[in-house]
This record gives structure tokens, C-alpha cells and sequence, in this order.
């Protein structure tokens, strides 16, 4: 019952939605860099949203299946294939013993997921299955993934219900991206033309980005003083400017304190734009109050919740009752036979 | 009006940072923990996780449980509510630490610098109490504050590639220990057996901010033997 991994790719690693409380550690967080195409993905086949899946970048393995499970596709286009045939995206799709999924050409995006149905059996370091590399933590041995890994599954089905039902809306990852982002808190530490070159000019992704962070190359974002603060914390999505002037914007691997200037910070809906870039894209910022960024969250976490309405029965007429059987909670809907 | 208004900034939609000074300094850190420690305590509904540094602590919200304005108002009130608390003194860890030798391989440059004897600077690093003012860089990694500045020495102008976990370090005028093998530029005068970071055991993490460290000379038999140990080690502060 588990995912033989006949070639690796280029970095492939286990990743949920990331290790929660122990940054005051020095812990990073980790997690899936796009939060939203990893919870999607585990939606369409019935997982918790932040179930551990694979996250693969640009170039993705070639996976056996090692027992029949319902998957999802989700994130980049690393133009999948299943037993050799285009397999669809964003959608629940089952999975026969012995089926191969293999992955091309990056037609989109950087990063693509792939969620099992049931999860897959890997136990939590730190309460999270996510792999941070440089402290060899969470996934598999804390490593990314190798020929001849398996990957067993914790409850694979083979089938779910309303299988047709379940799709996503398909995402575009466009090569220029607008970022929404909050201003601040080091504003004081830049000019005025540091801010206008900021806010104002089109960035492009070098070749500097990985899970922690991506570099941005453009005009030379100029700072008013010494670019070195006391240590202070870094989000995802913290642009941070180092003395050269070229803004980088922080990922889930980042550290969880930093001494550059901070200039702004991506709210969290935009975050699954700048997970999809890679060497090339173009990326602009603008900038959003907290208010409106909170209301963009807001919506992406109803359009999240509202999902599975897609191939949800709607409830039958009746009456539900709570009970309580052996200690666990369950619901209980009595019907009128017609 | 929030008397604490101007020490609330927001990093984004769903963190900020309330800011209790600009310096390093044990009174304005000692307010940092205070409301990390009372946030863990009695946890406000919304909030993640907080992240205590130097001067700042950082919280972590869920803008789909708590607004803006209402964790504004919510810290607001427990920063009025702690103004006149402080918190429990943390602990006190002690580190062994093998000097010199190729532990240490920068002990000699470290005393040449600072005129001393070898023996002295290892005195002085080790008659110090450090202050741990907050963990980050990498995981376990203290911050620590309190070294005397006479054994201070620049960073290597070009740094090592691998340095051993629990190595012992100066940079300018800050000590600290290596928790994780990584590149490095700290000039290295010794190494602790004592495991910082370990992710196997049920508490990976040996220290936390608002600990206090002090460092203990030991032989080599004594490292050997304390790394043995480690492992089965639950101690920390």
C-alpha cells in the first residue's frame, strides 16, 4: 500500500500546511509554498485541507502505484501523465495498482501537488509531516525524495463518492503577477525613491528561489540609512531589502527572524501567485491596507470551505440529532419514508 | 485610545509585531516574554503562535477568527493588564564546552586579538552569565547577550563551509553556539557535547528565550562522556 518512486525529480518533498508553534524556537515553518493548491488538492479527495501531499518543482517524478487510491492533481502544469495518457488537473481522479503517473515539460507554475485520498503514512515531527531540509526535519528522513522511496498510504480508497462532481476551478499562472501587499514596518528605512521604485516598477524572479525565499531583480530600491535592524521576525510573504537594494520575498522555509529592512508584506491570498513564479516571471507590488487584505483572506477561505459543495448531495429533509457513540461525536439524520 | 497604539505594526494581513523598544536591552526583552509567556497562558481565540526577538514579539492570527481592530483592542488590554508584571526568571543551563584544540581552532586568533592569554579568554568566556534573548537563525539557535567585550574578535573574512553542530563561537561582540552543522563565519574557540537541537527527542529544542546560560570548561574525557549521554538528556530550562 504505498508510492514506489521510480525517479525523483527535480525536488520533490512532503509538505502540509506547515509546522505551527515552534518558530519561537528558531524552527521555520515550512508547509506547502502554495497553501491554496495543496488545500484543493486534498479537498477533492476528502482530506483536511492541510493533509500532508507531495510538492513537486519544475521537474516532476515518476511515481508507481503501489495499491489502487483517489488522487488530485493540483498547482503547476508539469504536463502530467497517467499510464501514458494526459492525466486531468484539478479534479479527483482513481488510480488503478500498478499505474504510473509521470510528469514533462513545466507548461505553467513551479510548484504541482498530489494529494491521496486517506494521506499518506508519514509520521509528524513537530506536529507537521513537512520536510525542512537543512535541519533534516519531518517527511521522509527529512529528506526530498529518492529513486526507490516508497511512501506508504494511511487509508487509501480507491473510490469516492460523486468521483465526476469533483473538480476545481483551473488556476492561471500568468508570467507577470500584481502582489497585494501591506506597507511596512521598516517604511523609515528607505527614500522617497526607494519606496517609489518599490510600489512603482516591474521586479524580475533571478535565479535565486527556493522553498525559503525568491530573489527579485530590477531597479535598486534605495535605503536611507544602514540596512541593518536588530533581528526581527519574518513572515511569509516579508519582502525584506538587503543593502545591495534588491527586494527578496520570503517563503515557507524562511527563518523565522531576519536583520534586513522590511518594506512590505504579501497578504496571504496573494502568496499562491508568488509560489507559482520562477526564473523569468515578473512580479509588481501594490499596495493594500490590512483591512482589504484581510477581506481578500476572507474570501479565499469561504471559496475553499464552499468547494466541496461541488459534489456534495444536498442534505436530505429530516431531522439531525448529535450522538454520542463511544465517546465520539457523530450526526445522526432521521428521514420520513415517502 | 490605546496608551500601546504606536507598539502595534502590522507585518501583513494575519501577523504583527507589538514593539516594546529599539535596543537590546534585558528590561525591554523582559516585556517581550512577559506578554509571550501571558499569550501562552491564556491564549487569545485567533491567535497561532507568537515569536518573541530582541525587542519585538510577533503574533501569528487567523483573519477568519479575529480582526485587525479586535486583536488591536485584545492586546491592547493585556498590555495594559501586564504593565505592572514581569515574568518568572528563567532558568539557568549549563554548557560544557572542550576549548581550543580542534574544537576551537580559532582560540589562538581570538587571544592574539584581544592581547590575552589563551587560558584568559577562555576565563572570561566562561565566567559569564548569558542572557538567551531569542532563538532563530536556524532551529535552537540563541541569541545570547552578556559577553564580555575584551574577548570580542571580527568574523573570518571568508567563512567555513561546514562547521560541526555545538560548536562555540565569537562574532564581534556576541558569542553563541552553532545548534545545526552549517557554514559559518563565527571565529570557533570550542564545542559542546550538549545537543541544542534534536529532533528525536519528545522536546527538540534544549533552550528558550528568557533562559540564561553560563559555559563550563570540561576535558576531553568529560566531552566524550557527555556525548555518550546525550540522547537520553531531558534537561532543559
Amino acid at each position: 500500500m504505498s508510492l514506489l518512486v521510480e525517479q525523483a525529480g527535480l525536488l520533490t518533498t512532503i509538505q502540509d500546511r506547515g509546522r505551527i508553534g515552534f518558530q519561537q524556537f528558531g524552527v521555520p515553518q515550512s508547509g506547502a509554498v502554495d497553501q491554496w493548491a495543496l488545500s484543493t488538492a486534498n479537498l477533492l479527495v476528502d482530506n483536511d485541507p492541510g493533509e500532508g501531499a507531495l510538492e513537486m518543482t519544475i521537474i516532476g517524478p515518476r511515481l508507481v502505484f503501489e495499491a489502487g487510491a483517489c488522487i488530485a492533481l493540483t498547482g503547476a502544469d508539469l504536463s502530467p501523465t497517467l499510464n501514458g495518457v494526459p492525466a486531468p488537473m484539478n479534479r479527483a481522479l482513481p488510480v488503478e495498482p500498478g499505474s504510473v503517473l509521470a510528469f514533462g515539460r513545466c507548461r505553467a507554475g513551479c510548484r504541482a501537488y498530489l494529494a491521496v485520498g486517506g494521506g499518506l503514512d508519514i509520521p509528524a515531527a513537530m506536529g507537521s509531516s513537512s520536510t525542512y531540509l537543512k535541519a533534516s526535519l519531518g517527511g521522509l528522513e527529512g529528506r526530498a525524495l529518492r529513486t526507490g522511496d516508497r511512501i506508504p498510504f494511511r487509508a487509501p480508497r480507491p473510490v469516492l463518492p460523486a468521483m465526476e462532481l469533483r473538480t476545481a476551478p483551473a488556476v492561471e499562472y500568468p508570467r507577470e503577477v500584481v502582489l497585494r501587499a501591506v506597507p511596512g514596518p521598516h517604511g523609515d528605512y528607505f527614500t522617497r525613491q526607494g519606496l517609489d521604485t518599490f510600489w512603482n516598477t516591474a521586479f524580475t524572479l533571478g535565479k535565486q528561489f527556493d522553498r525559503m525565499g525568491c530573489r527579485l531583480e530590477g531597479g535598486r530600491i534605495e535605503l536611507r540609512r544602514d540596512g541593518n535592524i536588530l533581528s526581527d521576525g519574518v513572515v511569509f510573504g516579508t519582502v525584506q531589502v538587503p543593502e545591495g537594494g534588491q527586494p527578496i520575498v520570503m517563503l515557507a522555509d524562511r527563518q523565522t527572524t531576519g536583520g534586513y529592512p522590511q518594506i512590505a508584506t504579501v497578504i496571504t491570498a496573494d502568496l499562491p501567485l508568488i509560489a507559482q513564479c520562477k526564473s523569468g516571471s515578473r512580479v509588481r507590488f501594490r499596495p493594500v491596507t490590512v483591512q482589504e487584505g484581510q477581506q481578500a483572506y476572507r474570501r479565499q477561505q469561504e471559496a475553499l470551505r464552499d468547494l466541496p459543495d461541488r459534489w456534495r448531495r444536498p442534505a436530505p429533509a429530516g431531522k439531525s440529532y448529535q450522538v454520542l457513540l463511544n465517546g465520539r461525536p457523530y450526526t445522526v439524520t432521521v428521514t420520513p419514508l415517502a | 485610545m490605546c496608551p500601546a497604539e504606536d507598539m502595534i505594526h502590522p507585518l501583513g494581513d494575519a501577523a504583527l509585531a507589538v514593539e516594546f523598544g529599539q535596543s537590546i536591552d534585558p528590561e525591554i526583552n523582559d516585556q517581550v516574554r512577559t506578554l509571550h509567556e501571558d499569550l501562552q497562558a491564556n491564549p487569545l481565540l485567533g491567535v497561532v503562535e507568537t515569536v518573541p526577538t530582541y525587542r519585538s514579539l510577533v503574533v501569528y492570527y487567523r483573519p477568519d477568527l479575529i480582526s485587525w481592530e479586535g486583536i488591536h483592542r485584545a492586546l491592547c488590554q493585556r498590555l495594559q493588564g501586564m504593565a505592572h508584571t514581569s515574568p518568572a526568571p528563567g532558568g539557568t543551563v549549563e554548557i560544557p564546552v572542550l576549548y581550543g584544540g580542534g574544537e576551537g581552532p580559532d582560540l589562538p586568533f581570538v587571544a592574539q586579538h584581544a592581547g590575552l592569554e589563551e587560558e584568559d579568554v577562555i576565563r572570561i568566556h566562561s565566567q559569564g552569565i548569558y542572557r538567551v534573548y531569542m532563538l532563530g537563525f536556524s532551529p535552537g539557535f540563541p541569541y545570547l547577550g552578556g559577553m564580555d567585550s575584551r574577548i570580542a574578535a571580527p568574523r573570518l573574512e571568508t567563512p567555513r563551509l561546514q562547521i560541526p553542530a555545538g560548536s562555540v563561537g565569537i562574532a564581534g561582540e556576541q558569542t553563541g553556539v552553532y545548534p545545526l552543522a552549517s557554514p559559518g563565519g563565527w571565529r570557533l574557540i570550542g564545542r559542546t557535547p550538549l545537543r541544542l537541537y534534536d529532533p528525536q527527542r519528545p522536546h527538540p529544542i534544549l533552550l528558550r528565550a528568557g533562559c540564561s546560560l553560563r559555559f563550563r570548561p570540561v576535558t576531553r574525557g568529560e566531552f566524550e562522556q557527555i556525548a555518550q549521554e546525550e540522547g537520553h538528556d531531558e534537561s532543559s530550562c
